[in-house]
């Protein structure tokens, strides 16, 4: 067990190549009024079955700091849906503090954070705290960082994984970030941001439509597909220096892109040959070799972690259903047997589930299914969702989706029952996708 | 150089004259003098007139005077009776010039998934794109792409928009 704070420096200072692009946007957004960008509050809502209650007061000095980094820790653990927040106002510890055990369980906390945060004299913060298991009143360990201002949310990030790794055993998926679009008038915005919404950058600005952003495996790249030549074709954009290459521009419409574990190839959707079929293409472009053969449209392709099989959706049969083949060609096996319009197949890291949108009635649901069984479950109260995606621990899942009549991205944990809003401001926002563990 | 250069204009206003009285196929009724080659003094220094306002070539530079959409039923992928007259009348104009190309480009209503509605309207595209081809256009004239759901003509949620936005367009930009 770990009782002295542990100092990392450097390296979080070097983790994320957009630090610089990072302060600059926050400049900009403070004086530029881009809709969508303002403000990502987080509102969760449901109740879970087993929730872990852990108090978070207050970081010492993060009153006066940039960012309330126990807040930000709160709602990623809220988030979860594996967490519930128990009052810690008006107490003042720090990770030097030997809490009272006794009274965090008369509050029936059964975890506690405490932690400081310290302006350095070369500007950057010095970032500290310390994880309680209140029931046993043992000290879980704790961490130190010096940081940045611009990487302060990160740190709270960092924090927020360290307790949920502790506490459930599992990844946390905090530190990640999402890709999604936003539509604002005539201008179409690809953003790049934290998990939790916050610290969006724009990666690609177009008067035309761009759909169906996918991460690349090492989350370094975001192939899409964009309009700008009045006719979609596909890109494989760095993110961190905005280079970008063209890959499959071929006769007719390109889409659909879908990344091989391998970060090697992609599948697409080409209409070179007439219809909508699947093909496999380097990421660096080339001659495609064809993966599907029928007389419907086939379309979104999605690989399972292991790159072995490709999920897609085909109207072979007749309506759009979800199908699976071998990601080396052959016969597909038919997925989804329930209603008459099943697509945007997305499979869990894990294997175990596959996420999906399913018409009923004339409303648009995200369903989940659990592979061995095929037993599927609508997760949703909403009736117009799309595009889901799993985040890399395969616990939740972020979809578009619309409430009150205006776009909002949400995430749900995979029984539907803790969603968080992930609220925007203005503009219309859709087509989220979650990008891996980051290797920082 | 002077006897070049004379020959040259020669063959110029000649290339004009020879332009301006078959390249521009379209209009079977123009007046003699519409289309040009109103220079009939044949001098170096004479000009042959080009009237536009009897042109058959509109601003987009599609056909004038013909439609451009083909609407669609919902859930379908034919080209109805009543728009066959359109889709013979651009069959004519980017047939009168092999070095003319021209768009299909497909849409759909809102209702459904982005992707999935990018390939329907492929699938409408390739519709009109098969009835060019059935009325003598060639192949490399002609290209189908799909814009889906992504540019409606009408907004609204209601079947009077979704109906304005199942087409095909033909764009020759």
């Amino acid at each position: 067990m770990n009782t002295e704070p542990q100092i990392l420096t450097s390296p979080l200072q070097a983790v994320v190549p957009l630090t610089s692009r990072r302060t600059l946007l926050a400049a900009m957004a403070a004086t530029s009024a881009l809709p969508a960008l303002a403000q990502f509050r987080v509102e969760v809502t449901g109740v879970g079955l087993t929730q872990l209650p852990i108090a978070l007061p207050a970081f010492r000095g993060e009153e006066g700091a940039p960012q309330k980094i126990s807040q930000i820790i709160r709602a990623d653990l809220e988030r979860s849906g594996q967490f519930r927040n128990v009052d810690a106002a008006g107490v003042a510890l720090d990770e030097t503090s030997r809490p009272e055990m006794a009274q965090w369980r008369q509050r029936a906390a059964d975890a506690l954070v405490t932690g400081s945060v310290t302006r350095l004299a070369d500007g950057r913060f010095d970032v500290r705290f310390r994880l309680w298991d209140v029931v046993k009143g043992q000290d879980l360990g704790g961490q130190g960082f010096a940081v940045t201002q611009a990487d302060l949310r990160l740190v709270a990030h960092r924090i927020a994984d360290f307790v949920y790794e502790k506490l459930t055993g599992e990844r946390g998926i905090f530190s990640t970030r999402i890709a999604y679009v936003t539509k604002a008038g005539k201008r179409y915005v690809l953003w790049v941001a934290d998990a939790d919404g916050e610290n969006a950058q724009s990666a690609l600005s177009s008067s035309e439509p761009i759909i169906s952003p996918a991460w690349s495996p090492n989350g370094g790249e975001l192939a899409y597909v964009s309009f700008e030549a009045r006719k979609p074709v596909v890109y494989v954009h760095d993110v961190a220096s905005g280079r970008r290459r063209l890959v499959a521009n071929f006769r007719g419409s390109n889409s659909a892109p879908a990344w091989a574990p391998d970060g090697a190839t992609l599948a697409v959707t080409l209409t070179r040959d007439g219809l909508s079929q699947l093909y496999r293409i380097s990421s660096h472009g080339g001659q495609p070799t064809r993966l599907t053969q029928s007389n419907g449209i086939d379309t979104e392709p999605a690989f399972s972690a292991d790159g072995k099989t490709v999920y897609f959706v085909s109207d072979r049969g007749g309506s759009p259903q979800i199908y699976k083949v071998a990601a080396t060609g052959g016969s597909a096996q038919r997925v989804t047997f329930s209603g008459n319009y099943n697509i945007s197949p997305t499979v869990s890291p894990d294997g175990r589930w596959l996420a999906y949108i399913s018409r009923v009635g004339g409303a648009f649901k995200l369903f989940v299914m659990e592979l061995e069984s095929g037993n599927a479950t609508s997760v949703t109260d909403t009736s117009d969702d799309e595009s889901p995606s799993f985040a890399p621990n395969s616990r939740l899942i972020v979809y578009a989706t619309k409430q009150g009549g205006r776009e909002a991205l949400m995430t749900t944990t995979l029984d539907g029952k803790i969603k968080a809003r992930l609220a925007g401001q203005g503009g219309e926002i859709r087509e989220p996708d979650w990008g891996p563990y980051q290797k920082y | 150089m002077i006897t070049f250069k004379r020959v040259s204009i020669a063959l110029s206003v000649a290339a004009l004259l020879a332009g301006c009285s078959s390249g521009v196929k379209l209009d079977e009724n123009a007046a003699a003098g519409a289309n040009g080659g109103a220079n009939t003094s044949g001098a170096a220094s004479g000009v042959a007139g080009v009237d536009l306002t009897g042109s058959q070539i509109d601003a987009d530079g599609g056909p004038r005077g013909v439609g451009r959409v083909v609407y669609f039923d919902f859930d379908s992928f034919i080209v109805k009776p009543d728009a066959q007259g359109l889709v013979d009348a651009n069959a004519r104009f980017i047939k009168a010039d092999p070095s003319r190309k021209v768009t299909v480009e497909g849409h759909t209503d809102e209702r459904g998934g982005r992707e999935y509605n990018l390939a329907l309207g492929q699938k409408r595209a390739e519709a009109v794109r098969r009835s060019l081809n059935l009325l003598g256009v060639s192949d490399n004239q002609v290209e189908a792409v799909s814009f889906g759901e992504e540019k409606p003509a009408v907004s609204g949620n209601n079947e009077a928009a979704y109906s304005q936005n199942r087409r095909a367009e033909l764009s020759y930009r």
